[in-house]
């Protein structure tokens, strides 16, 4: 790893929240950043710092303004970002498995009709992408993947769906992702999944940590069934892999 | 065990305390009150820990009945008429409710969130340390939803111990302060410059999630889209159609719109309690004010024990507040019944 990192930039979000931006992109070398300072700082606590968030290109750092100020945690997190980038300590590996299509996936003919292939070929190739948890956001478990190969890289939905069902496994631009609970989303739908990525009063109660790896296998509607009632019951049903 | 009845309530009322913290990085928002510096007066007046679970409760008028025992509460945060069989209950002070006898409260004057705390607590079960209701996440004890007539809030008899009422400072007056960015780069100087000069309004779509605010239309130097980042609660996000929307407890973690600035702490509150259609400006101050008043809000938080008192100080101004309480009721109350509606835009932009 290259010993001259450049250093991100300080950024106020308010008086208790610094964000630390490695890059205004989607960019796999800023994520791995965002996570190395994450794991940083879970390693090395400074005092006063209550709470981190990562992000793609981003860690928000969330800090007590009565234990450290503005500019010394400021500056102490440009030098911590700044060193080589460890590699993670270990890196979960798991395989989700998902339902692919029909009223599982509702925009899956859809995408295959606008990127001009066939909906097998849709699924072929999400199936064979290797992703990476690069954050988890929005609403609890909703975890955005990245690693999704550029011929489904497509924009968004013009009007965003209120809501969508639960385990729903869909693409948006760039990204591709794995929504926990039933809510509102403007990406294309691809299929669902039985995982909980967070269920409470399971151990743990969110299955997925940034910087976790995720392959998709499909199954078919009668597996999903079977396994959503697993999971409903506290099952996992994700299948963590041999790294 | 007593037990507090929720008799009648409006929308927009919760059982909130100091939020849910830690978990921001799996997506889940910490919630708690909207007025913290409220929220931490009524429990101090309670004898609670400052933080501990009360009841949040919206600008529609509220009753509640003491059951199975005596319940002591206490009441802050914005000011409503209150009484007990007609028996005129202060502001900012404890009382006690015999066994069978209902508080019955106004709407909130001059503000919009109130905050009951009950002696002792509210029983339930904390999930990542909060008993907050998240609704979106299914999450809060007893109820992990708004409340509703007919919930019952379990806690211990009252002790016994003396009422107090509770001297907190004046609320500071003028613009609300904001710490620019962390997008600000994303707006040119006259966006900028329209968004300090012009008077806002809160708009009645607002809810816990965000207060989308009502006045010129802010516009972006390069598009709505960035690539989502984290927020904090007073992020000040303007989306796609350029009004800007700031980000309350119940937020997203994360959103896609880019924040010209972000309140300052110590402000949060009492942003959070202006009336809906009531005009306000944003001032912007530098990092080091804002965490000096980041630092005397805490003090503040820290020592409020220190500013209760006797309630028998307290009969020269009955009459005076009786007066105000008969004077002002449905002020903040317009259009509160749309508090809770979706918001779409809040909840759709990842």
């Amino acid at each position: 790893m290259a010993a001259t990192l450049s250093p991100p930039r300080i950024l106020p979000s308010g008086d208790s929240a610094i964000t630390v931006e490695f890059s205004r992109n989607i960019d796999d070398a800023a994520n791995q950043r965002v996570l190395a300072l994450d794991r940083t700082l879970a390693n090395e606590p400074v005092a006063g710092i209550t709470e981190t968030v990562p992000t793609y290109r981003s860690l928000l750092v969330h800090y007590d303004p009565v234990r450290i100020d503005f500019e010394t945690l400021g500056e102490k997190l440009v030098a911590l970002a700044q060193r080589p980038v460890p590699a993670a300590a270990k890196t979960r590996r798991w395989r989700i498995p998902v339902v692919y299509g029909g009223e599982h996936g509702i925009d899956l003919e859809d995408v295959a009709r606008t990127l001009k292939t066939t909906p097998e070929d849709i699924v072929a190739r999400h199936v064979a992408g290797d992703y990476r948890v690069a954050m988890i956001g929005f609403t609890p478990g909703w975890s955005y993947l990245s690693g999704l190969e550029k011929f489904l890289h497509m924009p968004r939905r013009q009007n965003p769906r209120l809501l969508t069902p639960a385990g729903t496994i869909s693409i948006g631009g760039v990204q591709t992702g794995v929504q926990c609970l039933a809510g509102p989303s403007g990406w294309h739908l691809l299929g669902r999944t039985a995982v909980r990525t967070y269920q409470l009063h399971r151990d743990p109660t969110f299955l997925l940590e940034p910087g976790d790896r995720v392959k998709f296998s499909p199954v078919d509607a009668k597996t999903f069934a079977e396994q959503d009632r697993a999971a409903a019951g506290g099952e996992i049903v994700a299948e963590l892999m041999a790294s | 065990m007593s037990k507090l009845v929720v008799s009648t309530i409006g929308p927009a009322s919760s059982v909130q305390d100091g939020g849910r913290h830690g978990a921001q990085r799996y997506g889940l928002t910490p919630s708690g009150a909207m007025d913290p510096l409220a929220l931490a007066a009524a429990n101090t007046l309670a004898g609670n820990g400052a933080f501990d679970a009360a009841i949040e409760i919206g600008p529609f008028g509220a009753a509640f009945t003491a059951r199975e025992g005596t319940v002591r509460v206490a009441l802050s945060g914005a000011p409503r008429s209150a009484d007990i069989a007609g028996r005129s209950v202060a502001w900012d002070s404890s009382t006690t409710l015999a066994d069978g006898e209902t508080l019955t409260l106004g709407f909130a004057r001059g503000g919009a969130f109130s905050y009951l705390a009950i002696e002792g607590g509210i029983a339930g079960e904390p999930v990542f340390g909060s008993l907050a209701v998240n609704a979106r996440a299914g999450l809060g004890s007893p109820y992990p939803r708004p409340l509703q007539a007919g919930d019952e809030l379990q806690t211990r008899a009252a002790s016994g111990a003396a009422e107090r009422r509770i001297e907190l400072p004046a609320v500071a007056e003028g613009a609300i302060r904001v710490v620019m960015g962390p997008q600000d780069d994303e707006f040119g100087e006259e966006a900028k410059a329209l968004f300090f000069d012009s008077e806002w309004k809160i708009s009645a779509t607002s809810d816990r999630m965000g207060y989308r605010l009502e006045g010129p239309v802010i516009k972006h130097l390069h598009g709505h889209n960035i690539v989502s980042d984290g927020t904090v609660n007073g992020s000040i996000q303007v989306p796609g159609n350029g009004a800007p929307i700031v980000l309350m407890p119940d937020r997203g973690t994360s959103g896609g719109y880019p924040k010209i600035a972000t309140l300052m702490t110590a402000d949060l509150g009492r942003f959070a309690q202006t009336p809906a259609g009531k005009g306000f400006r944003f001032r912007a101050v530098t990092m080091a004010e804002a965490q000096a008043e980041a630092r005397k809000f805490a003090k503040l938080l820290r020592t409020l024990p220190d500013r209760l008192r006797g309630i028998e100080n307290f009969d020269l101004n009955i009459e005076a507040l009786r007066d105000a309480n008969v004077a002002g009721s449905a002020v903040s109350a317009v259009d509160a019944c749309t508090w809770q509606a979706p918001s779409a835009d809040v909840l759709a932009r990842d």
